[in-house]
């Protein structure tokens, strides 16, 4: 049940490194963090990989493997055929601080740019009262672990690191979202979230979606509704008069 | 080995892989074969919009209707209307080719794939695009998708009249194929308008209280099944409409001649 895989892995200090190849045990029901565990423990003592739970729950083994980002906990072997040969690299959007672990610290500075919760004034904490069907929305996106792959792989950063300054990435515009759609929240988040976190930016290409290990619908309940509220409130002027005769807001 | 610490340079700077992708599926099968059947749309819709046999009674077909000038024949007017003149003398279908061609060419699912296999931005996941400079959707012209709620206030429309035609060459010849034909595009058609994501937005998407407006809330939730099927319902009610249109050309021509055609 048993046999030797090839592998290679990328090592390297910072952006500096290369792809090394190992040929190393693989037993049954293993997945691929078992493989870089067994790797450190026979034959690279100093490979450095960043986990924690390894039940795919606190979003901390993020990496590359054959190209893709996912989750090394969650990625079992038996995917894979016992000739191929595995590439596992760390997350290519993101500074690498050694071999597998990279420096996440962007997405910690796109999170704290965006206002947090905002309740109308007067309402003190304990007594909100909502229905569930109000928060129902939100709630799916609270099931992010902060894996950060959506944004690694969002080709508008992963592409073109000039535009990390202009955009959030998935992970934060779904966060806006969340925020927008609250009916408790009263803060301003269209405006923002085309003007200052790049929403305009996506294209609704959709690989975020393609990726998260949660299997959060990012583009489809997230960014298009999102992007259909900023064009309520800036492209649309048929809204915008009905707004003013009305005297209606969209909260 | 060389220590680093948090601030030296070499700490900023991502992996320094060469390939564009260490994927090693087939990753750009999907976008190809998209290129493909979007490009075949495409050189149909052209060779349709110039065609002349777009009417048989009780058949229209989907690319022409509605048929709005004098020089439509009389059954294949909507209501026996005709509001342009004579003076209109290029193909009639041209006149309302912008409602429906802008409403998919703005739909949110038909911008990922054509980003994807035209533009090639990106052609896959994790496969580096080849533009050196980004925008996105920030300005124009990319930015006019906006109005794409616009497009599908007048998809509703076409929506109808597509219905309606159906509905009537039903009456008219409910043992012909050409009718039923007719009939699985419009529901398509229709399902895929209803699926739209402005759709979603425009019936309870945009509010915060759906406990406040429970039948707005109810609508919401029968769209937003739909639309969770906007891919699979764009291609269907694509190649059903290319299907139809085809079909009823090809009968008024006198190619397909068979007595319940
Ligand atoms: S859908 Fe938008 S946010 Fe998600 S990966 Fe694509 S461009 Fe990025
Ligand atoms: S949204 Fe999904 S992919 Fe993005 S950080 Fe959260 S769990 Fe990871
Ligand atoms: S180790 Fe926690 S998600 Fe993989
Ligand atoms: S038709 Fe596709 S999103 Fe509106």
């Amino acid at each position: 049940m048993s046999y030797k895989a090839k592998f290679k892995v990328w090592r390297g200090e910072g952006g500096e490194g290369k792809l090394e190849d190992f040929t190393v045990e693989v037993n049954e029901g293993e997945v691929v963090l078992d493989i870089i565990h067994r790797l450190q423990a026979t034959q690279a003592p100093d490979l450095a990989v960043r986990w924690n739970c390894k039940a795919g729950k606190c979003g901390s083994c993020s990496m590359e493997i054959n190209g893709k980002p996912r989750l090394g906990c969650m990625t079992r072997m038996s995917t894979f055929t016992e000739e191929e040969t595995i590439t596992v690299t760390p997350m290519r959007t993101f500074p690498v601080i050694k071999d597998l672990v990279t420096d996440v610290s962007f997405n910690y500075q796109k999170a704290m740019e965006i206002p947090s919760f905002t309740p109308p004034a007067g309402v003190r904490p304990g007594e909100y009262r909502m229905q569930q069907v109000d928060v129902e929305r939100s709630q799916e996106f609270r099931k992010c672990i902060e894996c950060f792959m959506c944004n690694n792989v969002c080709h508008v950063i992963r592409d073109h690191e000039e535009n990390k300054t202009a955009f959030a990435g998935p992970r934060f515009l779904m966060r806006i979202a969340e925020l927008d759609m609250h009916p408790y929240d009263v803060a301003d988040r269209q405006e923002a979230a085309q003007e200052e976190h790049g929403l305009g930016h996506c294209n609704i290409t959709k690989c975020c979606t393609e990726v998260c290990p949660e299997h959060i619908k990012i583009t489809d309940n997230a960014l298009i509704p999102m992007k259909e509220r900023v064009a309520d409130r800036k492209y649309d002027p048929l809204v915008w008069l009905g707004n003013k005769i009305f005297k209606r807001s969209s909260k | 080995m060389t220590q680093t610490t948090p601030d030296a340079p070499v700490r900023r700077q991502r992996a320094q892989i060469k390939v564009r992708t260490l994927r090693t599926d087939r990753w750009w099968i999907a976008p190809l074969l998209t290129f493909l059947a979007l490009t075949a749309f495409l050189v149909y819709g052209v060779w349709a919009i110039l065609d002349g046999s777009y009417f048989i009674d009780p058949y229209i077909a989907p690319f022409s209707s509605p048929c709005l000038s004098t020089s439509c024949v009389e059954g294949a007017r909507l209501f026996g209307w005709a509001p342009i003149g004579d003076w209109y003398t290029l193909p009639p279908g041209l006149l309302i080719l912008g409602l429906p061609g802008g409403f998919r060419l703005t739909c949110y699912y038909y911008r990922k794939s054509y980003y994807r296999s035209f533009w090639l931005s990106p052609p896959a996941c994790a496969v580096q695009e080849p533009h050196g400079k980004y925008t996105g959707e920030t300005r124009f012209p990319l930015i006019m998708q906006n109005i794409h709620r616009y497009f599908f206030y007048a998809a509703i429309l076409i929506g109808a009249i597509l219905s309606y035609d159906a509905i009537l060459a039903m009456v008219h010849k409910p043992q012909g194929l050409g009718s039923w034909i007719l009939l699985v595009n419009a529901v398509l058609i229709v399902a895929y308008t209803l699926s739209c994501h402005s759709c979603r937005h425009i019936t309870a998407g945009r509010l915060n209280h759906f406990s406040k407006h429970p039948l707005r809330y109810k609508a919401w939730t029968f769209v937003s099944k739909l639309n969770a099927k906007h891919q699979p319902l764009a291609w269907a009610s694509m190649f059903s409409v290319m299907g139809a249109d085809l079909y009823v050309r090809l009968v008024a021509k006198g190619i397909i001649a068979f007595p319940f055609a």
